[in-house]
């Protein structure tokens, strides 16, 4: 339908009537502080930047990172032992694992992804607890609210709006709550991923994206994964920071990751922050990265080692002698004699408990099918 | 357009349609639990395209009920992560075939939550979805996606056919500790029925089926968009003869064997209609379920007459799709009457 004049002709027929206006200004917004991410990761260890580091702090990274090397170590020992159905390793990536819980205060929530294991424990999970999926017993090895760190996601990146709503939920209620979430490499190509940092980025709301690049998606490297320049700069497209961090220089990775935590509870919304490292070990025990990756790769990662890198910070402060080494590596070895010791009682699995957590509200039809199994575990115990 | 079913000998009272007791419902559990949050696309300022949340805004500010960005998968997703966290969230899917985006988080997460973490995480989530076809929708506006539901163990699934049901099926899912996927049969938006929304009080539980029409001859076991047509069904089977009883499942998950099988083994024969697909379908299911458990009361096998194994038609031809009148006595007429030595 045409539009009329009051007169009642159509206003196409009359040449000259119509008088377009400018469209209403718009223009994009010109963010106060830069997104973008600096061109190079930022690096602390062996910089300048070094000297404002706080020696009890990179004291305690260095412990975590000897305990997470031996944590790694032990849980891939358990697979050929079989008593851990599979492994992820971090190794090489203690760093950022460790960074991600140390940064956290208490009433904080951590959102891992099957990988992250190590931040679990590192935030004070019981590993036995951690490593419960991956052995086999229960798919949650722990209760998420005891220490606040959300059940490992497997389905990559699902975990990522979870930590915008928990996040978004608690600055409703009026809490100081801030949510991290961790993803890797091949996670950010996933639509959860686009999803949950536009709502965040939307929704104000108080979280922390850590990407750990750690160059491969199983088989698959980076540039197969994406054409952006870094995943860092991915940010600026949802209009929040993004920042690019050496993931194998402990300090540097603590020290963005808590600018971001801070920026978060200050309520200035969330940050999207790359960590650049390595997966020294293959995908998990099952894969075989031969196939896809040259040892001389493998070699170059190796002489930029996140241990290495902070033991030679803390020898030129004169904070490491032989006899601090080899207490850290004492307490380390404590840790994993534990976990061992943990991880060799076989869990008692009560196959009723199928059935009891289905539902709040158990239907009848489960009823009905719990009742079919007690009788064929009764029928068993009798043969 | 059809009507809803309207069986309550309640004190007449005026009119109300569902759409108005959705929104009554919504409105008391905001005004009851502050903890109870409806968001989606488009429920804020205009009030859903639907209106179901029509002014719940505007009462309970943007922090209660929340214009989303659009993506359902996120949607879903940040609701999981409030739940986590104790609120109550409810989920407004646009249309059915527009809640596909959210099925990962809906599979992995949503439905097994609770299970994974043995019961330490709940999560009391309601998904409303407006579903099914004959409102004239053109494509990706008239699924019926009740099979990918039922077929997810860790989800309750209901669904109301009358004004009163509306009500207190959704204060129900709401006030449950279990995820519930809340579908609305969209068609039945405008229908009326004796109501009066200014003191509803039942809350139905969840689980149960209901008898809406009494009857002798045979049992038509529907939910939803097909009560109607059932309920007109059984109204013209009577010039044939047929006496026929109406049931009215309300939640496929759980279900109602106890009811369903009540009725049939009082008369003998069953037919379940839905508009969903027939191979696959929530039908196949019933049917063998009465099977199993009424084997010696049927006189005639359970028949299904369940929408076509085919994409939703457009719009011009839909009416040829959804089980109609005809086509459920047609059904009815193939229940091996002979073996009575006559009709019903």
């Amino acid at each position: 339908m045409s539009t009329r004049t009051e007169h009642g002709t159509p206003v196409m027929e009359q040449r000259g009537v119509h008088q377009p206006t400018p469209p209403p200004a718009w223009k994009p917004r010109t963010d106060p502080a830069p997104l973008l991410p600096d061109p190079e990761p930022y690096r602390v260890l062996g910089t300048s930047a070094a000297d404002k580091a706080d020696s009890a702090l990179l004291l305690k990274l260095y412990g975590e990172l000897v305990r997470g090397r031996r944590y790694n170590a032990q849980a891939t020992a358990l697979t050929k032992q079989g008593r851990l159905a599979v492994y992820p390793s971090t190794t090489g990536q203690e760093a950022a694992e460790v960074a991600a819980a140390l940064v956290l205060q208490e009433q904080d929530w951590l959102f891992p992804s099957y990988r992250d294991t190590l931040a679990a424990v590192a935030r004070g999970l019981d590993p036995v607890q951690a490593l419960g999926l991956l052995r086999g017993d229960w798919h949650t090895g722990y209760d998420p609210y005891e220490h606040r760190i959300a059940p490992l996601s497997t389905p990559l990146a699902t975990q990522l709006p979870h930590a915008v709503g928990l996040a978004h939920a608690a600055r409703l209620k009026g809490d100081d709550v801030v949510a991290l979430a961790m993803v890797g490499d091949g996670g950010t190509s996933e639509g959860d991923f686009h999803e949950a940092l536009n709502f965040a980025a939307v929704w104000k709301a108080p979280v922390v994206f850590l990407v750990q690049n750690n160059g491969f998606a199983i088989s698959v490297p980076l540039a197969k994964q994406t054409a952006a320049p870094s995943l860092a700069h991915k940010a600026v497209g949802y209009g929040m920071p993004g920042r690019l961090v050496d993931g194998n220089d402990a300090a540097a990775v603590h020290e963005v990751l808590s600018e971001a935590v801070r920026n978060a509870r200050a309520g200035h919304g969330p940050t999207l922050v790359e960590a650049v490292t390595y997966r020294m070990d293959a995908h998990t025990n099952a894969d075989d990265a031969t196939r896809y990756r040259d040892d001389a790769e493998v070699e170059t990662w190796r002489a930029h080692d996140p241990i290495a890198l902070m033991e030679r910070e803390l020898t030129g402060r004169g904070l490491l002698d032989d006899e601090r080494v080899k207490a850290v590596r004492d307490s380390a070895e404590e840790f994993a004699a534990a976990l061992r010791q943990g991880m060799n009682a076989d869990p008692v699995l009560d196959p009723m408990d199928l059935f009891t957590h289905v539902y709040a509200q158990q239907t009848t039809q489960l009823r009905e099918q719990a009742e079919q199994l007690r009788a064929e575990l009764e029928a068993e115990q009798e043969r | 357009m059809s009507t809803a079913v309207g069986l309550s000998q309640a004190p007449r009272t005026k009119p109300a349609t569902m759409a108005q007791a959705l929104q009554r419902a919504l409105r008391d559990s905001l005004a009851e639990d502050p903890s109870v949050h409806v968001m989606g696309e488009d429920v804020g300022a205009l009030g859903g395209v639907f209106r179901i949340t029509d002014g719940l805004a505007k009462e309970f500010g943007e922090d209660r009920v929340t214009d989303t960005p659009l993506a359902e998968a996120g949607i879903l997703g940040a609701a999981v992560g409030m739940a986590m966290y104790g609120l109550r969230p409810v989920v407004e899917m646009q249309f059915d075939a527009f809640a596909y985006p959210a099925f990962e988080q809906l599979i992995s997460h949503v439905a097994k939550m609770r299970n994974r973490t043995k019961g330490a995480m709940s999560l009391p989530l309601t998904i409303r979805v407006p579903y099914g076809g004959g409102i004239g929708g053109v494509e990706h506006h008239s699924d019926s996606s009740e099979a990918y539901y039922i077929a997810t163990p860790g989800l309750h699934v209901v669904t109301p056919a009358t004004v009163e049901d509306a009500y207190g099926l959704l204060r129900a899912s709401i006030a449950s500790d279990d995820p519930v996927i809340f579908l609305e049969p969209k068609r039945l938006y405008w229908s009326k029925d004796s109501w009066n929304p200014e003191a509803p009080t039942s809350v139905e539980p969840i689980g149960r089926a209901v008898v809406r029409r009494r009857g002798r001859s045979a049992t038509l076991l529907t939910y939803g968009p097909s009560v109607p047509v059932c309920m007109e069904a059984a109204e013209a089977a009577q010039a044939e003869g047929w006496d026929l009883e109406v049931v009215d499942l309300r939640s496929l998950v759980p279900f109602d064997d106890e009811t369903v099988c009540a009725s049939v083994r009082r008369t003998g024969r069953a037919v379940v209609v839905h508009e969903s697909g027939g191979f696959g379908g929530p039908g196949g299911e019933i049917a063998a379920r009465v099977t199993e458990r009424c084997f010696h009361h049927l006189e005639a096998p359970v028949l299904r007459v369940a929408g076509f194994d085919i994409p939703y038609p457009p719009p011009m031809l839909e009416r040829h799709h959804l089980p109609g009148v005809d086509r459920i006595l047609d059904a009815v007429a193939r229940l091996q009457w002979e073996s009575q030595g006559g009709v019903g």
